[in-house]
């Protein structure tokens, strides 16, 4: 590195400058090299389902609730994972995207608790899915909830085996690898080794597997002992930007509160400091603000 | 670790075998204190072999050839007989350092808690300047903040030589520009940090304390000799959110809400990032706002002026009066997610890192960036044959502090307090897992429990300082500290470790 | 490497000795080296690059321990770097591998329970043999449906996995056979002796493949018209071209010999009685792609295939046909083996690749492709034995003399294995394009009144007796909307238990979904009840059902297991097999 070759730019930031083309049911999308098919649905303003699928985390593609149509493509492809190219043509309400999305939706509800799962009552709706057609006698998760701390539960019924959970304890953020995806088929679950208990496991209490669950499998004690007690009302939750008060990293935090108190932390998943992710301090480590002891 | 992921190499250089140094490619458990040491020999050892960066050297800085004389005594032999660490090794991340495209030095305070430490830092700073790994993207020195707004505080001026923005309290025209605006006059001269303040009380010079926010009476080192200076002032007011050990000794106690969820403002992180905490809840009971609590005392100390400004209002005056963060309005820290200072004005993006000025072909018409000579002492406490062991200091993960705040949470994976052990020393004490000890230092004693623990080397202990209501582990600490940067060795106290008698 | 978190379980000594044992057999060191007490050796790098070690590992472990035991799972942690809930997702991922203490230290006999085993009265077996007290685990097809009901041991304490019928010599009907291409010297050859394979016509292929160099090499292939055998007929010359143009200093070869597909038993046979000849093809699709390493991965039932395979290697290796400088040129190639452990979906070549490389065998999507991100990412010719061994006769002979059978758009000739309710079931070989009717008479024709015929396996479909002019190649087979698949001919007469067999074929779906994505994991499951719902009775509204996961699976599943799950059910309830 000399002098005259050394700037202060960030080489590997350097602006993208090529951009593709792709039309999306008939009509031309320009988007960025790199950015995916579900990245040009969201630019040109289609609402696509997705379970497994978050902005922070690297696409493993496995809900295919995201499928669309490319034309040349013999089955239907994730936009998630699918990068934009240049030409391509792509059907994002087709019969058959309909169908999968349905079949993917009706699949789950047929054999998962998705109650507490953000937006899937709405899709469902839209894609017409009736989980009720397999019948009573359908295989379903029945799994007890694990509740082996104070922070939180982790209930499998609710497990759509999106690997988020994974991920996020994993390579995508916190390299801890407490959890994985065990055993095979319909009977996987996530697990850790030999099913030990949580404190028993690598587990840092992160909570990040909590910040990705799309479907309140893994929850935060606070939420589920209020949706037990019937007082987990999302509608009257005022949401707060903030810094933690910890370490020097500046990890953003969101303040879910309910009745003037934090019923529970999450951090936004866009934010360039940790995107998302936390450490059990701020995730859990709040509760100091409204400590069951007075603070005097 | 997303860097390790994507081909990054780590060497952690540590007494311990902490969780990060696991990731490590390799890790160099040096002997306690020996950080100077290990420095001088990855210098000597780049120099010897030809692998600095002679075209930086001579362009961005000076002093390389006195510094260089300063290396000839630490050869790769003699640093591992300072260190404990092979030669090998030493020779290994020396080459990694001095050859990588890019690379950088992180630490915290394993290097700035010694009686040594600004030595410590100026070791690391002239490994940066002797590869050119400063000043550039991806390259630098990382010094990591232990807390969420402890470079805020020195950003906006709490510091006793500092005014907001870094500016010096003997400049006439900094000060100046702030008198204009405060309508008063501001002492001349600096100030004096915490520890000459302890010192002061100890003189009687000091008889009052105005505390906010902080925990001497749990967190300084050798606290019984804290306590005693605390309890001696004719007036002690404590402003916090809790009532701390130092609450229970002061006079007057000013209930103060948490910054972070209960107030309007603005913090800033490690990286030099500025961004906006916001009021959630309310706060409770007679609990007031920071800024209303000193609105009110300005107030009554007859200073009108002061008026009643909202967050935002300190923040445009401190924007006016700061140039590093000039630029920094709360519309773009919102918008932008925080900005790293200096952002002197509002088209600047912000500076992700310092010192590029390093690389410009008139290095910004500054002066080159100064080697700085520095030998290796030890800690100021040796081991001896009545304390034996070595004990370190720091933190756990689930942990903060004295525990004020984290100690509320029920964390599952708390161990509690624990001072850890080789298994080696365990077993040549006759003590197991467990058991409770009587830990002395020469400053005091207490009792805990052992843990028995392999990632520790075989005559070092380690505690963590969270649990001060079950052990007061700072009874032990050495207060020996450095004059330049006011730290306690906090890193570094000989102690005895016994088996309790069973009566 | 992480910050492991260990529960005290430690392993035995033993446990520790076959782990380390396994992984010096990788080629690899332990990834944690405590050099001194205050130099520790780790890091990603060095845990990522040994990953490949875990399989092994675990299958060392079970063979000592009988299972996956927790202090094992630690030590592996300790010396390969991998986080126990990894090891243990990975492990449990597998067939072969039992997750919890048996309490006993017996070898257990894997009974095949899949089609042919199945209707040559597999269940009776396993009521005897249980009722002899011996640890009995239902299996699915363990690729032996020519000696059907099929048995595979799996040793413990130490002792080796074996096929008792492995004892018997293979019969091979056609031997001595002069038309024969690929079965010429099977039941003639000493399968262990590179001299007699080289006196039958072996490594003549690979020193005119290093006489006419890689385009040469890759035109001849392209010009015979091969395509892969294992199921998706893909243009071999044209795989090999993409890994050569492939950007990347560092290209694999990967043999799929992770043979099971259920009635398919051809590479089984291709491993054990002529290994020498997988191992040449291998080399030569290395000097081709310009690969410098090949890795075969075979089932891990097929114990005697993988011991021949690795005689094969070695002897090569002494003689100069592997290693660096091969045959006196300055080409340089290796070859190491891998064992699956159980699990129908690494068959998949991306499946096959995760689990090479340490993890879950879960499927890929694509693209990328292979060519491009194989194994370790890396640009990757992947292809199985038959399909490879097809070269060397395209090599010695031309590729105009391998036209001369076959059809223009299926070149050459094809293995079929014969099975179920047929005279003399077996390994035959035959060009393409022969009708289905010749093929079984091949094989001496049916027992009993014939009713159907599975072709190309469980993820095939079944056939009517009508059928029997259908032209074996793949334009004929999907003209028919049926598929060659592996060269899977089971035939059953009407004695037939349809209901049990479809059934099973769904229950064989259900239990090698890998379950990664949703209408695969599902759908299966769905179809699986469904079929045991309707069992005896008409379909009625619940064949729309069946329709509509079918559509879903195929279009919106990962991989090909999905896209193929419903075929054969399906094709059962339109020849009125079941559901009638």
């Amino acid at each position: 590195m000399t002098i005259a070759e050394t700037t202060t730019e960030n080489p590997d930031e350097t602006p993208i400058e090529t951009s593709v083309t792709l039309t999306i049911n008939g009509s031309p999308v320009t988007v960025d090299q790199g950015q995916t098919v579900l990245d040009a649905c969201t630019s040109a303003g289609i609402d696509t389902p997705t379970l497994c699928y978050a902005e922070n985390l690297t696409p493993v593609n496995a809900c295919r609730v995201c499928v669309v149509e490319q034309e040349g493509s013999r089955t239907l492809v994730p936009s998630c994972s699918r990068k934009a190219e240049d030409g391509m043509e792509i059907q994002t309400d087709s019969p058959r995207v309909r169908h999968s999305r349905k079949m993917v939706l009706e699949f789950l509800g047929s054999g998962v608790d998705m109650s507490q799962a953000y937006q899937v009552h709405r899709w469902m709706d839209e894609y017409g899915a009736d989980p009720g057609r397999y019948g009573p006698e359908a295989a379903r998760i029945r799994e007890d909830v694990k509740v082996q701390d104070d922070l939180y539960i982790r209930d499998y019924d609710k497990c759509i085996l999106c690997y988020k959970c994974v991920e996020a304890c994993g390579d995508d953020a916190q390299m801890t690898f407490a959890i994985s995806a065990s055993g095979r088929g319909f009977d996987a679950r996530i697990s850790t080794e030999f099913d030990v208990t949580l404190p028993d496991s690598a587990c840092v209490y992160c909570g990040n597997c909590v910040g990705v669950c799309p479907t309140g499998a893994i929850q935060f004690k606070t939420e589920f002992d209020m949706r037990q007690a019937d007082n987990w009302k999302p509608e009257e939750q005022t949401v707060t930007q903030t810094v933690c008060s910890y370490c020097g990293v500046g990890c953003n935090l969101e303040l879910h509160v309910q009745d003037e108190k934090i019923v529970k932390v999450t951090s936004p998943a866009d934010h360039s400091v940790t995107h998302g992710h936390l450490c059990i301090k701020g995730r859990f480590g709040w509760t100091y603000v409204q400590p069951t002891i007075e603070r005097r | 670790m997303q860097g390790l992921q994507n081909g990054a190499s780590m060497y952690a250089v540590d007494p311990r075998r902490t969780s990060s140094a696991k990731f490590a490619d390799l890790w160099l458990g040096l002997e306690l204190g020996s950080d100077v040491a290990l420095a001088n020999t990855v210098a000597n050892y780049i120099v010897s072999n030809d692998l600095h960066n002679k075209e930086f050297i001579a362009h961005s800085t000076t002093g390389f050839d006195a510094y260089v004389e300063s290396l000839s005594e630490y050869t790769l032999e003699h640093g591992e007989a300072l260190t404990g660490v092979p030669a090998a090794a030493i020779a290994e991340m020396a080459t990694a350092y001095a050859t990588a495209e890019k690379a950088q030095i992180l630490w915290t305070l394993g290097i700035t808690e010694h009686h040594n430490a600004v030595d410590n830092v100026l070791s690391l700073c002239n490994l940066a300047l002797l590869t050119g790994h400063v000043g550039r993207w991806g390259s630098g020195l990382v010094p990591l903040r232990g807390q969420n707004n402890v470079q805020g505080g020195g950003d906006m001026g709490a510091l006793p030589n500092k005014l907001p923005g870094f500016q010096n309290i003997t400049d006439p025209e900094h000060r100046g520009k702030f008198e204009k605006v405060y309508g008063k006059e501001i002492p001349a001269e600096d100030g004096i940090h915490l520890t000459l303040m302890f010192e002061a009380m100890e003189r009687g010079e000091i008889t009052a304390a105005y505390v906010i926010g902080e925990n001497p009476a749990d967190s300084e080192a050798d606290i019984a000799h804290a306590r005693k200076l605390l309890k001696g002032l004719d007036l002690l007011v404590v402003q916090d959110i809790f009532l701390t050990r130092t609450a229970e000794l002061a006079d007057v106690v000013l209930p103060a809400s948490v910054g972070w969820a209960e107030c309007d403002g603005t913090v800033t992180s490690s990286e030099r990032r500025v961004q906006r905490v916001r009021a959630a809840v309310p706060p409770p009971g007679l609990a007031r706002h920071d800024q209303d609590i000193l609105r009110d005392l300005a107030h009554l100390l007859d200073y009108p002026e002061w008026g009643d400004p909202t967050p935002e209002d300190l923040w445009e005056e401190l924007r006016s009066l700061s140039p590093l963060h000039g630029g920094m309005t709360y519309d773009r820290l919102e918008a932008e997610g925080g900005l790293q200072w200096p952002c002197p004005d509002l088209d600047h993006p912000g500076s992700p890192f310092l010192h590029g000025w390093l690389w410009e072909p008139d290095l910004g018409g500054r002066a080159g960036a100064p080697f700085s000579p520095v030998v290796a002492q030890g800690p100021k406490e040796q081991r001896t044959e009545e304390f034996p062991l070595w004990m370190t200091t720091g933190r756990s993960l689930d942990s903060y502090n004295t525990g004020v705040q984290s100690g509320q949470m029920n964390s599952p994976i708390r161990y509690g307090n624990a001072l850890d052990m080789n298994p080696a020393d365990a077993a040549q004490l006759n003590l197991v897992d467990g058991e409770t000890v009587k830990v002395s230092s020469p400053r005091g004693s207490v009792e805990m429990p052992i843990r028995v623990q392999p990632d520790i080397p075989v005559g070092l202990t380690f505690t963590t300082f969270h649990f001060p209501e079950l052990v007061d582990i700072n009874q032990l600490t050495n207060d020996a500290w450095d004059k330049r940067s006011g730290t306690a060795e906090f890193k570094a106290a000989s102690i005895r470790v016994e088996k309790l008698v069973t009566a | 490497m992480t910050d492991l978190h260990l529960t005290a379980d430690r392993a035995t000594d033993a446990e520790a000795a076959a782990i380390d044992a396994a992984i010096v057999e990788c080629g690899l060191e332990p990834v944690i080296i405590d050099e001194t007490d205050r130099l520790v050796r780790g890091g990603l790098h060095r845990a990522n690059n040994a990953r490949h070690g875990l399989l092994p590992a675990l299958h060392a472990l079970h063979n000592v321990s009988g299972w996956i035991s927790h202090g094992g799972i630690n030590y592996i942690a300790q010396t390969l770097g991998v986080p126990p809930a990894e090891s243990f997702g990975v492990a449990s991922f597998y067939e072969m591998f039992r997750m919890e203490d048996p309490g006993h230290t017996d070898d257990v006999v894997h009974v095949c329970v899949d089609g042919a085993c199945q209707i040559a009265g597999a269940d009776g077996v396993i009521v005897s043999l249980e009722a002899s007290g011996t640890t009995v685990h239902r299996s699915p097809c363990l690729g032996q449906c020519e000696r059907a009901p099929a048995q595979f041991v799996q040793g413990n304490q130490g002792r080796p996995d074996f096929v008792a019928a492995d004892r018997e010599p293979t019969v091979i009907p056609q031997q001595g056979d002069p038309t024969l291409r690929l079965l010429k010297r099977m039941g003639v050859t000493d399968p262990e002796s590179l001299d007699d394979y080289v006196a039958y016509g072996g490594y003549s292929a690979l020193a005119k493949a290093f006489s006419m160099g890689a385009e040469a090499v890759l035109d001849e292939v392209d010009s015979a018209g091969l395509k892969g055998r294992g199921g998706a007929a893909f243009p071999t010359a044209f795989k090999w071209r993409g890994v050569r143009g492939a950007d990347g200093d560092k290209k694999w070869i990967v043999v799929n010999a992770d043979e099971s597909e259920p009635g398919t038993f051809k590479d089984r046979h291709l491993m054990e009685l002529d290994p020498f000849s997988i191992v040449e093809a291998a080399t030569i699709a290395g000097f081709a792609t310009g690969a410098q390493k090949g890795f075969i991965y075979v089932r891990g039932e097929y114990p005697l295939a993988t011991k021949r395979l690795q005689n094969a290697i070695d002897v090569a290796r002494e003689r100069g046909f592997l290693g660096d400088g091969i045959a006196g040129s300055s080409i340089g190639f290796e070859l190491e083996i891998r064992r699956g452990a159980g699990a129908y979906i690494c068959g998949e070549e991306t499946a096959l690749f995760e689990s090479l490389e340490g993890f879950r065998g879960e499927p890929r999507q694509k693209p990328p492709f292979p060519t491009t991100h194989g194994l370790f990412k890396q640009p990757t010719a992947i292809n199985n034995p038959e399909t490879l061994v097809n070269v060397l006769g395209i090599l010695n002979d031309g590729s105009e003399a391998y036209k001369q059978l076959g059809t223009p758009d299926s070149t050459g000739t094809r293995l079929f294995c014969l099975s179920g309710h047929v005279a003399n079931p077996g390994l035959y070989e035959g060009p393409h394009g022969m009708t289905l009717g010749e093929a079984i008479e091949m094989a001496g024709g049916p027992t009993g009144e014939l009713r159907a015929v599975l072709l190309g396996g469980a993820a095939g479909s079944f056939v009517g007796i009508d059928q029997m002019d259908l032209p074996l190649s793949f334009e004929g087979t999907r003209a028919a909307g049926a598929s060659l698949g592996s060269g899977v001919v089971k035939l059953f007469n009407t004695e037939t238990d349809f209901q049990a067999v479809v059934t099973r074929i769904a229950e064989f779906f259900r239990n090698e979904s890998c379950g990664q994505c949703v209408p695969c994991r599902v759908g299966v499951v769905r179809q699986h009840e469904l079929i045991i719902r309707t069992a005896g009775r008409s379909m009625n509204g619940e064949r729309s059902l069946l329709d509509d996961m079918d559509a879903a699976m195929k279009d919106a599943s990962i991989c090909g297991l999905g896209h193929t799950a419903s075929t054969a059910v399906r094709s059962a309830i339109d020849l009125g097999l079941i559901g009638a």
